[in-house]
């Protein structure tokens, strides 16, 4: 193992001309009389080579990212414009270039974390191929026995209705500031109760105003009067599919934190050639269903909805143009007129962590009773 | 001749990821194939991945070395979008476009399988890249793209000493092969 680090680490050093004449002339002669180190220079050689291409088209592609967005602001190019929100976005983006490099080691850290927690944590065996993504929220179930307790100490006095135990959940995010949200109709099954969570840890009291269990989608509406509407959503809801190899992320409650995950969209469609869904590459874990897929534009593509227990990190979204269905479904109502989806994001050209930062707000636990 | 030898330069410029080259190519050409993409039943967003994916095809060409181009940066350009739009309807099994304005159009066949075998190459990579996981994606990223050398990444990433990080990348360089070659292989 040491020999083979070595071995590598003389390989690169010659790829990259890295050597002194004399080692030089010795790796020479040592690959002209070992043809396994030949072949390895030669495989390395062409795998490097790869990889500063990957990395050239890559930088050449946010390169003319950046150029498209500037040129059509300033009108060089008939491009459509960034709008409102997006449009001062773009201004401090253009005076504040700086990558918070601090954030992304904070990021590793936490990721790293949860890939722990996740290889740790053991696979629970069902007999379905396909097991749901809600789950058993235990500290919140301790934290609202505690709850519980007090509450049925005052209520002694002032004669409240029981408080609620909530047990299972996922996660949700609002649509429309003004208290709708999405989430899996598989997680608010059953349910004679609903709250949501927001991250700053409020809870709100929410009914299903929408299911669809077909596409495995519900809208609910939060009913708390204490729920005040928080400013437009910054991403946008997106009506086309997305690409095949999109890098993706996700937001969501598998934990009783919020967590964030990062993937690609793996293929068009979801489980057997299911077209209502897509399948993603993401480290989702129990808890996530419900929770947004964004694009790196911050646009929604799809809602996490369940896991395949046969394939480690193969995750289904249902897409998100069938939000808009559920929505003008949900509108033959007409007392939900006023509900409005948000179009276009806010968040483009945004580093990574300042969207999630954002988007934090809007995503929201999904608790059940 | 003065038009040749600014054209030459600009071309130069996009080879070294110049941002005033890339630019130049923008405003000049950019108008042009969006009105190419949106006449013939694309959007907006359609023109952008069109043009961009125009432009790449131009870098890996000029980046190439051997590169000379015999007509103008405008007809070449018009040629691949012209080409790659096409591609792209005909994927969704729309076959007409319509007629052309009075561009002119060189060949770009040749090119484009180039292109396409490169692009592939490139989903590939990122495909194996995702696929490691972090803290393997980072390290390598640290290592072989932002070029830090074993005492920074050691630093940033927590280990004792550069020898542990570099026992770490060496690991991590041996998965990502694997996962790139795997795929490379079969599906070459």
């Amino acid at each position: 193992m040491m020999d083979d680090i070595k071995i590598m680490d003389a390989v690169e050093r010659y790829i990259n001309g890295q050597m002194n004449p004399d080692e030089r002339v010795y790796f020479e002669q040592l690959r002209k009389s070992s043809p396994d180190i030949d072949q390895l220079v030669v495989e390395h050689t062409f795998f490097l080579h790869q990889l500063n291409r990957f990395d050239e088209t890559k930088k050449l592609k946010h390169q003319l990212d950046d150029i498209h967005i500037d040129l059509a602001e300033k009108g060089l190019i008939r491009s459509p414009r960034l709008k409102g929100r997006a449009k001062v976005v773009y201004l401090v983006n253009r005076y504040k270039k700086t990558a918070a490099i601090a954030a992304s080691i904070a990021g590793i850290t936490v990721l790293t974390m949860s890939a722990l927690i996740w290889q740790v944590s053991p696979v629970k065996q069902q007999s379905t191929e396909l097991k749901d993504l809600s789950r058993e929220i235990r500290a919140i179930k301790n934290q609202n026995q505690q709850q519980n307790r007090e509450i049925n100490t005052i209520k002694k006095n002032i004669g409240a209705p029981p408080a609620i135990n909530y047990t299972t959940g996922g996660s949700g995010f609002l649509i429309d500031a003004k208290g709708y949200l999405v989430t899996n109709a598989h997680v608010i099954d059953n349910a004679t109760n609903i709250a949501v969570q927001h991250a700053g840890g409020k809870d709100y009291i929410a009914k299903a105003v929408y299911v669809d269990k077909a596409r495995d989608l519900a809208i609910l509406k939060i009913e708390d009067t204490s729920f005040k509407a928080s400013g437009s959503l910054p991403y946008g809801i997106k009506k086309t599919s997305a690409d095949i190899a999109e890098p993706v992320y996700t937001l969501g409650y598998p934990r009783n934190e919020i967590v964030y995950g990062e993937g690609y969209l793996a293929a068009k469609t979801g489980y057997n050639g299911d077209t209502l869904t897509c399948q993603i590459a993401i480290a989702a874990n129990p808890g996530n269903s419900g929770g947004p897929i964004l694009n790196r534009n911050g646009e929604v593509v799809g809602i996490l909805s369940a896991r395949q227990v046969s394939v480690e990190g193969a995750v289904f979204a249902t897409q998100a143009k069938y939000i808009y269905q559920a929505l003008s479904e949900l509108q033959k109502d007409t007392s939900y007129k006023k509900v409005k989806l948000p179009a276009a994001s806010s968040l483009k050209g945004e580093d990574r962590q300042q969207q999630v930062k954002k988007i934090s707000e809007f995503v929201y636990m999904v608790k059940v009773s | 001749m003065k038009a040749a030898v600014n054209e030459k330069l600009i071309l130069q410029g996009l080879a070294n990821n110049d941002k005033k080259a890339i630019e130049t190519i923008y405003k000049e050409n950019y108008n042009m194939v969006q009105a190419l993409v949106v006449n013939n039943s694309g959007s907006a967003d359609d023109a952008k991945d069109i043009f961009q994916e125009t432009l790449i095809v131009l870098y890996e060409k000029v980046k190439s070395g051997t590169f000379e181009l015999n007509c103008q940066i405008k007809t070449y350009v018009y040629s691949v979008s012209r080409r790659l739009w096409l591609k792209r309807l005909m994927h969704q099994n729309r076959f007409n476009l319509n007629p052309d304005s009075h561009e002119e159009v060189v060949s770009v066949e040749e090119d484009l399988e180039e292109h396409e075998r490169r692009d592939s190459e490139f989903v590939l990579m990122e495909k194996a890249i995702n696929n490691l996981g972090e803290p393997c994606k980072s390290l390598l990223e640290a290592f072989y793209m932002q070029k830090k050398n074993m005492q920074e990444i050691a630093a940033s990433f927590g280990y004792t000493n550069p020898d542990n990080a570099k026992n770490q990348k060496y690991k991590c360089l041996m998965r990502l092969k694997k996962l790139f070659f795997t795929q490379y292989k079969t599906e070459s």
